[in-house]
């Protein structure tokens, strides 16, 4: 089992959605984040006067998938968030030890 | 506004009073009577008098005078009320330009001011500055006082009517009053932008009273309660006396320069500026906010301008509408424009300033000037305003997080100095029961109108700015002494947001994370 943590632009999120669940996926957890990356911010003007915004609004998209779609989750990830532009973000994949489904106590990938 | 102010009744133009005309056209004897019942049951609403319907000979052109001078009253409560209106306008600008964490804080100074200045205004500030004045049109036929220091052409301050009690106490007069305390209340509520998210309370409720009591009242007895600066025409031979139709002087400057007097002894927000003193952008926590305040300030500016003609009966009022109108579309849109051009998108925030500029700026010549006059006074105010905010933030280091200086300070001292600019002499005479037939500035060749107003200007800047400096620098001198700290609140409740440490609730409790 794998844990994918993607980071998106936020008015992308619709989109990675469909593709995720057009990918056969069953449960997504959304959160709204703020950071830079390579870019580090971007630079706006309120009344004349310049600011940076050091912390650009993202969305984190977390769900855990069995090792045999993970492939399949980045590629619908990958082509359902790019817009080519700078900020578009990043997918990473991470072990899980456990997973249990609270309702039921099922445990490993039955709980997926 | 306040033309003629003291004993006006023999100086009311009744050219301009419509209604007695319609009179003498000739009619059926039926139609006549028809009309003159309905007259004069509306009359007997209007005057409380039983003796106009008792009578058997029937007075058409009283009645109709008396129904006009009802109506009139009418137009100035209707004025009244969208002045007072504005708080809201003034609220809303103000918190949304300002923080998130300072929200409820902000938005209750714009709640209390409206009371806070009233009180003082109710108790002494109205029979100061009004105590000498009466206006015919609208029922105020004779002063409720009269002078209580000077006399002659050198009045400084009226009284008559303390506490809105002693005879002559008539509706008219309450009317006034009303209209009188909604303008007081917008001076009082200017300060509470410039001087936002660092203002302690305590100092802002003296600031309420001082206000409504001495502050506003002082300059609106030297110039709408007929004392001396409306009377510089006679004693300096100038122009028509100092002109303001609805305020740009009156209202707007003199809130402005306490705005500024008030942001100068506070000091700037931390973090305003970085260590090399260049201004940092601190954005409002809600721009649409802000721009409804300001869309609705637009509407309220229509009784705060057209019903300064204090009568539905003078037409003038549709003029003076539409020039506020004007001056504020090229206002709001010449400062799209400029913003535009000098940090390269049209800043929502300066673009609702340079609305309220044009409108500022024209409140003092709208009756005067010609339509064309009112766009270039909108333009023009624009420009200065945005030009101001830098100036005021990058060369006199100010803090002033909704552009208040700029907006009330500089718009209004450029309109006050445009009645002796644009005014085109079509409207006014006999203003400030001059001799005057009619207020010109130099477009008409007059130079004497923008000397009065030039002298209004400096009184402003000078007499009344040090006096709004005196008091909040004494007030902070004071405060420091007793231990409590000075005006200012303390660095922690600064950052961590007012809202808490000075009123206990949060504006936005379910979304502010420390």
């Amino acid at each position: 089992m794998k844990l994918i943590t993607a980071i998106v632009k936020p008015f992308k999120l619709d989109d990675v959605k469909d593709a995720l669940k057009a990918a056969g996926v069953q449960g997504i957890t959304v959160s709204e984040v703020r950071g830079f990356g390579r870019q580090g911010g971007h630079s706006e003007t309120y009344r004349g006067a310049e600011y940076k915004i050091d912390f650009v609004p993202k969305v984190r998209l977390e769900l855990v998938v069995d090792d045999s779609s993970v492939d399949a989750v980045i590629a619908a990830i990958k082509a359902s968030a790019n817009t080519g532009k700078i900020g578009d973000g990043k997918i990473w994949v991470s072990s899980v030890e456990r997973l249990v489904r609270i309702r039921t106590g099922e445990e490993g990938p039955d709980a997926i | 506004m306040l033309t003629q102010s003291r004993a006006t009744v023999e100086n009311y133009d009744s050219s301009t009073d419509f209604f007695p005309d319609m009179t003498r056209k000739r009619m059926p004897l039926f139609k006549r009577l028809l009309i003159a019942l309905t007259i004069s049951s509306g009359a007997l609403v209007a005057t409380g008098s039983i003796a106009l319907a008792a009578e058997g000979d029937f007075d058409a052109e009283g009645a109709i005078t008396s129904l006009a001078t009802a109506t009139n009253l009418l137009w100035v409560i209707i004025g009244a009320s969208l002045v007072i209106f504005m708080q809201a306008g003034f609220a809303l600008v103000e918190t949304g330009f300002c923080r998130a964490k300072h929200a409820a804080h902000v938005m209750t100074t714009n709640f209390a001011i409206f009371g806070l200045g009233f009180i003082g205004f109710f108790f002494v500030g109205f029979p100061l500055a009004f105590g000498g004045f009466s206006y015919g049109a609208f029922g105020l036929d004779a002063p409720i006082g009269g002078p209580l220091l000077g006399s002659g052409e050198w009045v400084f301050l009226f009284k008559g009517g303390w506490a809105l009690s002693g005879d002559g106490i008539t509706p008219a007069l309450l009317g006034f009053f009303l209209y009188m305390v909604a303008f007081m209340d917008t001076v009082a509520t200017i300060p509470t932008g410039s001087m936002a998210e660092r203002w302690k309370w305590g100092s802002f409720v003296t600031w309420g009273f001082f206000c409504g009591a001495i502050y506003y009242p002082l300059f609106a007895a030297w110039t709408w309660g007929g004392g001396w600066l409306s009377q510089t025409w006679s004693s300096m031979n100038l122009g028509a006396g100092y002109v303001d139709f609805a305020g740009s002087g009156v209202v707007h400057s003199v809130g402005g320069v306490a705005a500024f007097a008030g942001a100068k002894v506070l000091g700037a927000r931390i973090g305003k500026f970085d260590k090399d003193g260049n201004p940092r952008a601190m954005p409002g926590h809600h721009i649409p906010m802000a721009m409804l305040g300001t869309l609705i300030l637009l509407f309220g500016w229509f009784g705060f301008n057209a019903a300064s003609t204090f009568a539905a009966t003078d037409v003038q009022f549709a003029t003076v509408a539409t020039n506020t109108a004007i001056a504020g579309a090229f206002g709001a849109i010449t400062a799209m424009f400029w913003i535009t051009k000098r940090s390269g998108k049209p800043d929502p925030g300066m673009m609702a300033n340079g609305m309220l500029a044009g409108l500022v700026a024209v409140t003092a010549p709208c009756a005067f000037i010609a339509p064309w006059a009112a766009a270039v006074i909108g333009i023009i105010a624009a420009v200065l305003v945005i030009e101001s905010v830098f100036f005021v933030e990058r060369k006199l280091k100010l803090d002033d997080p909704v552009g208040a200086i700029s907006v009330h300070g500089v718009g209004g001292l450029f309109g006050t100095l445009c009645v002796g600019i644009f005014s085109n002499g079509s409207y006014g005479a006999g203003w400030n029961l001059s001799d005057s037939d009619g207020v010109k500035g130099i477009i008409k060749g007059d130079w004497g109108q923008l000397g009065a107003q030039a002298l209004g200007v400096a009184v402003i800047v000078v007499v009344i700015g040090g006096i709004a400096y005196t008091f909040f620098k004494l007030q902070d001198i004071i405060s420091k002494k007793m231990g409590k700290g000075g005006i200012r609140s303390s660095e922690e409740d600064e950052l961590v947001g007012l809202d808490i440490p000075e009123m206990g609730v949060y504006a936005y409790p379910e979304f502010v994370k420390s």
